[in-house]
């Protein structure tokens, strides 16, 4: 069974019709189900239903009870969620039981909305496949051989699974869209700033992004109302006047500008997912949107100006994992140096240790200049250079991955095969830009994701103009 | 000229001045170094939780930007932090906060009086960072205990340029750093509670060429600073003498042996893998913010001793009168540069002298500041009449500073017979007396002792019952005694 649109499940709990509590029942129902899928780390089973209880109460007594009230959802396992176990799918972390919350959780809660359970990730998102967990691998709900994509694998397959209407991911390289793209649902990252990173563990600040998987773009932009706007706790946050909003407001397609980006449609990509891509393009055309091919040269850089810099925030970021004050600590330890070196040794993961000493290299002393400064160098020209593009045109289109979800084991030998999974969705966060990825077909019978991109903080516009081919085109 | 004065020595300070923000650098915490209950002013940002976020706090940047204006600089329209990486249990997040290549301020200088010559200290930079708990190793043990109470307390790490000559030269810097530090009201400046610490750096060189450089960590006393500075110098000119090598090294300071001792070599540099804090913005400051702070700031001590020296007064009655000026809201110091230079003189001797020690030793005056300057006008008045003795000036202040209100002056010397006895007659009187009762004192004299004059005149001022005027009678009992010859 799948769940209705968001605004109708509220109306239901809020009529009586339904209840909060059959909701989130219903979810933790939908989790053990589906749990060959290794979706879920960890469930909330008596504080959710506790919630839901409060809010039927809340709700018989007439009380003020939020825009999402009774709707259940899954986090991301990086998301702090008070008195829960928080572990970004890591060993250093496992059993670590969070003190305060995300800024993020704590919206949700306020509007009524309730959290069931903690979705499986990449260990601290490091990763495109979830393959990097390490737990458990998430499978693809449309093929079980096949990855789920991540690092947000376990929320993109929950939603795609319909054990929850919506979850939260976060996306530092494209950890939201690439697994939205092989789950075949909406998967969201807003601009930087948009939504408080605050209570979310840290992968690349700078590029970290908080944002949704849904079942279509109107939940996602009345889940994003809830999230967005600025935090006091996270001095990266927009004003808010950016924020984005639940309505969603009517786009005139002949008024609208939209460049494909020449650079992700080269032969590097799978035939069938371009021509996936082309048809929707056609489509886009018919309905009078003016679209255009551009060419972004210095996006063949983003790959490589991202695998300098984000691990150099990784390794900075994780200076705290280590075994002192919370988390994994060797138990053994005859002094300090051994304490630190086989808590962190035993406690990361391979691919965290990889980028810990990548990041670690880029920002050394005679390295520095070569490497993190060209690249943040280089990253100010793809600034500039996508908002020059920005100047002519509304949003920018392409795919969201070069392929479908590939097979599980299939990339784990080669790092940078899989590296280049996130060849199209690291732009967007180097720029700090909103993008989106939507479904818009099938490919031997895996998903295929359409990603849509527009300048920083035109999120509503970006929603809406998504909304609205949804709409009139079912894709 | 000494052995040792071959060897020039050349000094450079960095102090670390605890700012007096009511929280942390970057979170809610109380500011307040809690030293009885470890571990109490600690959030999920101080204990370095998984998601927790540093915010800078405002005031840190107002007190960071009055600080400027005291050193002769402004703030810069734009800084920004950045993170400097280390592992150590009392460093939660494994780096510190703190701004390396584009600090708050840039340039400045400190300026001293050192032997009636006014000595400038560049300045090269002062940046902000967050400070480390605490690490207490308690002997005897296996195990070390982390407090996080001071943990990212904020600090401004003032560097100077290496322009400081000697030990005393390095010892008044800081005494001065200390006084505009207090004059800018940006810290409590408990030097007892590490509110500013000192770090030296130490060189020695026969010839322009600077030598390698000992830095010596975590000195919290002025006296401590002249006392490593002075030790290190010697150690030093010790090793290059016996054609040793100094090396580039870290040193800690024993304040009971009076020695420093290595602490860490820094041949191998660390390698802090400085970065940019994504985390946090930029610090923008524009020029209304420069100019509104500039302008909320106090006199500073340059002024004072500008106009102090005008009046010429002694160098240490100055840096007295200076820090007075911290308890009374320059009170003091106001009124002390309307005067003339012989009240100056007088007045500024009976509040370094007579009120500071006394204010200090017993609880504070009764008298208000403004009755107390009445006071002082009055007596210096009478003193330059030489009504009143300067003995009995010390008994008359004291005395009047515990009354309640100001009495009528005249009427209370004289009440008091506080009045000095200047009539020639009745001293030479008492002089001839004394003369006459003392005569194996009046001998020694002659043959040569001359303290021997003091027990005569005490002789005297006890049977005046203190009210002679001492310059009087010595006169007067030379040439009694010179007559008798």
């Amino acid at each position: 069974m799948s769940w209705p649109k968001i605004d109708d499940i509220v109306s239901a709990v809020l009529s009586g019709e339904n209840s909060a509590l059959l909701n989130v029942q219903l979810a933790l129902d939908n989790i053990q189900k589906n749990s060959q899928y290794n979706a879920i780390i960890s469930t909330l089973d008596k504080e959710a239903l506790d919630k839901a209880n409060k809010i039927d109460q809340d709700i018989k007594a007439n009380k003020k009870v939020g825009i999402l009230a009774g709707v259940p959802f899954i986090a991301k396992d990086n998301f702090l969620v008070f008195d829960v176990q928080t572990t970004a799918a890591s060993n250093i972390l496992k059993g670590f039981y969070a003190p305060y919350q995300a800024s993020a959780i704590n919206r949700l809660e306020d509007e009524g909305a309730i959290c069931v359970a903690k979705a499986n990730m990449d260990a601290f998102a490091h990763g495109s496949s979830t393959e990097n967990s390490d737990f458990f691998i998430t499978k693809n709900p449309h093929d079980i051989n096949r990855v789920a994509g991540g690092s947000s694998g376990g929320s993109a397959a929950s939603v795609a699974l319909d054990l929850v209407p919506f979850s939260l991911g976060t996306d530092t390289g494209g950890s939201i869209r690439q697994p939205a793209s092989f789950c075949g649902v909406v998967g969201f990252k807003p601009s930087y700033g948009m939504v408080s990173r605050s209570g979310v563990v840290a992968m690349g600040s700078s590029l970290d992004t908080i944002g949704t998987f849904t079942k279509n773009v109107s939940d996602s932009k009345r889940v994003s109302s809830v999230i967005s706007g600025n935090d006091p706790l996270d001095s990266t946050t927009l004003p808010d006047q950016y924020r984005i909003t639940s309505n969603l407001e009517k786009i005139d397609f002949k008024s609208i500008k939209v460049g494909i980006i020449k650079e992700y449609l080269s032969d590097n990509i799978n035939p069938k997912v371009k021509e996936t891509i082309l048809s929707s393009i056609a489509k886009l055309k018919f309905l009078g949107v003016n679209v255009q091919e551009v060419s972004i040269p210095s996006l063949d850089l983003a790959l490589a100006v991202y695998y300098v810099l984000c691990p150099a925030e990784i390794a900075s970021n994780l200076s705290r994992y280590d075994g002192q004050r919370f988390g994994y600590s060797y138990p053994d330890a005859q002094n300090l140096d051994e304490s630190y070196l086989k808590s962190r040794t035993n406690g990361f993961g391979d691919e965290a240790k990889t980028r810990i000493m990548i990041g670690t290299y880029v920002l050394s002393s005679g390295y520095y200049d070569a490497y993190y400064k060209k690249a943040q160098t280089v990253r100010t020209k793809l600034i500039n250079d996508f908002n020059q593009v920005f100047n002519s045109y509304d949003f920018l289109l392409g795919p969201t991955v070069p392929d479908t979800a590939f097979k599980i084991g299939e990339k784990s030998n080669s790092k940078l095969e899989m590296y280049l999974n996130d060849i199209m969705t690291v732009a967007a966060n180097l720029v700090g830009i909103p993008a989106i990825s939507m479904p818009v077909g099938m490919v031997d019978n895996l998903p295929v994701g359409l990603q849509i991109m527009a300048p920083i903080t035109k999120d509503n516009q970006l929603l809406d103009f998504c909304n609205q081919i949804e709409d009139e085109i079912c894709l | 000229m000494t052995e040792e004065n071959e060897y020039k020595l050349t000094i450079g300070i960095e102090c670390h001045v605890q700012l007096k923000t009511k929280t942390k650098l970057f979170s809610g915490s109380l500011n307040q170094d809690d030293q009885s209950r470890p571990n109490v002013d600690v959030n999920h940002i101080d204990f370095g939780l998984p998601g927790a976020l540093p915010v800078l706090n405002k005031d840190a940047i107002k007190l960071a930007s009055r600080a400027a204006f005291a050193l002769n600089s402004q703030p810069q329209k734009f800084s920004k932090f950045d993170r400097k990486h280390y592992f150590y249990p009392d460093l939660p997040m494994g780096y510190q906060i703190s701004q390396y290549d584009q600090p708050i301020i840039l340039g400045g200088s400190v300026n001293f009086l050192s032997n009636d010559q006014i000595v400038k200290i560049g300045i090269t930079r002062a940046h902000l960072e967050s400070d480390a708990g605490k690490s207490i190793h308690p002997e005897g043990t296996d195990y070390s205990l982390v407090d996080l109470n001071r943990a990212g307390t904020p600090l401004l790490e003032i560097v100077s340029e290496p322009d400081i000559k000697s030990a005393l030269q390095a010892k008044q810097y800081a005494q001065t750093l200390y006084l505009l530090m207090r004059y800018a009201d940006v810290t409590v400046g408990n030097l007892f509670f590490g509110n500013m610490r000192f770090d030296v750096n130490v060189s020695v060189s026969k010839d322009e060429n600077l030598g390698k450089r000992a830095e010596i960590k975590n000195l919290n006393s002025f006296r401590s600073i002249e006392r490593a500075i002075n030790y290190e110098y010697k150690r030093q000119v010790e090793l290059l003498k016996n054609n040793q090598q100094v090396h580039q090294e870290t040193r800690g300071w024993d304040d009971n042996k009076g020695i420093t001792y290595l602490m860490r070599s820094k041949e191998n540099a660390d390698d802090y893998r400085y970065m940019p804090d994504p985390d946090l913005p930029p610090v923008i400051l524009d020029d209304m913010y420069i100019a509104n702070i500039k302008q909320s700031m106090p006199l500073l001590p340059d002024y004072w001793i500008d106009k102090l020296k005008k009046l010429n007064l002694d160098e240490s009655i100055i840096y007295s009168l200076l820090e007075d000026g911290l308890d009374n809201q320059f009170s003091n110091l106001q009124f002390i540069v309307t005067l003339d230079p012989q009240d100056a003189k007088l007045i500024s001797n009976y509040i370094v002298n007579i009120e500071m020690p006394e204010i200090k030793n017993s609880e504070a005056p009764i008298l208000s500041i403004d009755q107390r300057q009445q006071l002082y006008l009055k007596i210096s008045s009478l003193a330059r009449q030489n009504i009143i003795s300067s003995s009995n000036i010390k008994v008359l202040i004291k005395d009047i500073l515990k009354l309640d209100k100001l009495p009528d002056i005249d009427q209370y010397i004289a009440q008091n017979k506080l009045v000095q006895n200047s009539d020639l007659d009745q001293l030479n009187e008492v002089v001839k007396k004394v003369i006459l009762e003392n005569p194996k004192v009046v001998e020694d004299i002659k043959a040569g002792v001359q303290k021997a004059i003091g027990f005569l005149i005490g002789q005297i001022m006890k049977e005046t019952k203190g009210q002679a005027n001492p310059v009087l009678i010595n006169k007067l009992l030379n040439e009694q005694i010179k007559k008798e010859e």
